[in-house]
Order: C-alpha cells, then structure tokens, then sequence
C-alpha cells in the first residue's frame, strides 16, 4: 500500500497541485476585492511553479517563484496598497457577463476537442526525466542568442515606454496646478 | 491532463479580463492567461524532449515583465484622472 502510494506520488502531488491552481484561478474570478484576487494569483502561480519543479525542469519552476511571484505579483500587490481604491459596493461584473462565458466555454470546447484530437498520448506527465539546465544553457546561448538579444531591446523600449508615461504624467500634473 | 489544465487557467484568464470591471483584476487576469500558456509549453517541452518551449518560457517571462511594468504607470495614471478603477468609467473614446 505504502510503496504503491510512493510509486504514484508524483502523479498525486501533480494532481493536487493543479487542482489547487485550479480553485486559486476560479477564485480570481469570484473575489472582489483586488488584494484578495492577488494572493489567490500568487498562491496559483506557487503551484505551478510546484508543478514545473514535478516535470523536471527546476530552473523554471525557481524562475517562477523568482520573477512571478517575487518581481511581477509583489509589484502588483505594492500598486493595490499605493492606490487604495477600494472597490465599492456597485456590481462586480461588467456587462459582458453572459458573452464572457458562452465565449470562454466555447473556447474550452473547442480546445479540449481540438487537444483529444491532435495528441493521443495526453497525460504522459512526470514520465521523463526532464532536461538538466546544462542543455538548456547550451541551447538557449547557441541557437536563440538573438531571441535573447532581442528580449533586451524589449526591455530597454519598455524602459524609455516608462519614462515617457512618467513625463505625460508630470507635464499633466503642472497644467492642473497652473490652471 | 496538463495541457487541460492550461486551456483552463487560459480560459479563466480570458473570462477575468471580459467580465471583471476592475482594471487591476484585469491585469492580473492577463498574468494568469500567460502562466497558461507558460503550463502548455512546459508540457510540450516534456512531452518532445526539446528545450524549445523552456526557451520560449523564458521570452515569456520577459515579456510579462515588460507588459506590467507598462501597464500599471498607464493604470496609475487613469485613476488619476478619474479616481477610480472602473474601466467602464473610461469611455471618452466611445463615439
């Protein structure tokens, strides 16, 4: 009984956590309170980076919690408390409530169907070993390089898109104090 | 089963960013779209043995990155103006 609940302990973990990725996910729709839809965001992408680290590839999973959870979400949670607008009592949802849903649902049909379909050995997770960071490096610094060159010149237009949105904003704030 | 499971946080994501009128809520919604799509890839890494989709998950990284620290100076600034994170508020635009 024991060795047998060993044997299949990846696939356990695997299966709880995505079904805690799930609820965290589901959760972010049905909260309503933005600091509340964060932690749920934040405990969801924990459990995907424990799902990243059952598959094997550990360097993304540590990436996740690094970059996610540590630059992306703490960002976000530090902008909630800057701003502190807290979201009254008027309704939840926007008008596109009933779209929305036929929309994703039928998005989700056509996904599952199309995923049955096209890949007959789904659920072959945990099987591999997964590969070591070293052919990773190798790949990424010898066949990508310029993919990885070019996310730089991402960031750095993403820098100048920073300072620019500050400047509209200054230049905005001294024509509201001169009138 | 995992693939299923990124076609969901996918799907959720889609579904937080049409229906939720708060512009954060939004933004984070987004961020679950793209671990969805981060999920998938990892999987078919996995399944092929390349290391391709582990290198596209890391450009996807980037890209999150990049996109909220554009958008929250944008979100900032809209409340700002309009003291509130009511996207349906900002319909200056609507003809």
């Amino acid at each position: 009984m024991l060795d047998g609940l060993l044997l299949h302990l990846d696939t356990l973990l695997l299966f709880v956590f995505g079904v805690c990725a799930l609820v965290g996910a589901s959760l972010m729709i049905v909260l309503r309170q933005p600091m509340r839809v964060a932690m749920a965001l934040i405990s969801t992408m924990v459990f995907l980076g424990g799902i990243y680290g059952l598959l094997g590839v550990h360097f993304i999973a540590a990436f996740q919690v690094l970059i996610y959870v540590g630059a992306v979400m703490v960002f976000m949670v530090y902008v909630i408390m800057l701003l502190e607008v807290r979201e009254g009592r008027g309704p939840r949802y926007s008008q596109w409530v009933w779209p929305g849903l036929i929309g994703a649902a039928a998005l989700v049909g056509a996904l599952v169907i199309s995923i049955w379909a096209g890949l007959p050995q789904v659920g072959t997770a945990a099987k591999g070993a997964g590969f070591g960071i070293q052919s990773f490096a190798v790949s990424f610094l010898r066949d990508y390089w310029l993919h990885f060159e070019l996310t730089s010149v991402l960031l750095v237009a993403a820098v100048v898109a920073a300072m620019a949105i500050i400047r509209v904003n200054r230049r905005a704030d001294e024509k509201r104090r001169h009138g | 089963m995992l693939l299923a499971l990124a076609v969901a946080l996918f799907a959720i994501g889609l579904l937080g960013v049409i229906v939720r009128r708060n512009v954060l809520v939004m933004l984070m919604c987004m961020e679950l779209m793209l671990n969805g799509v981060n999920l998938s890839l990892v999987t078919f890494a996995q399944q092929t043995g390349t290391t391709v989709g582990a290198v596209l998950v890391f450009l996807t990284f980037v890209v999150a990155t990049a996109e909220i620290a554009l958008a929250i100076p944008i979100v900032l600034l809209l409340v700002r103006r309009k003291h509130t994170l009511d996207l349906s508020t900002y319909n200056e635009l609507n003809g």
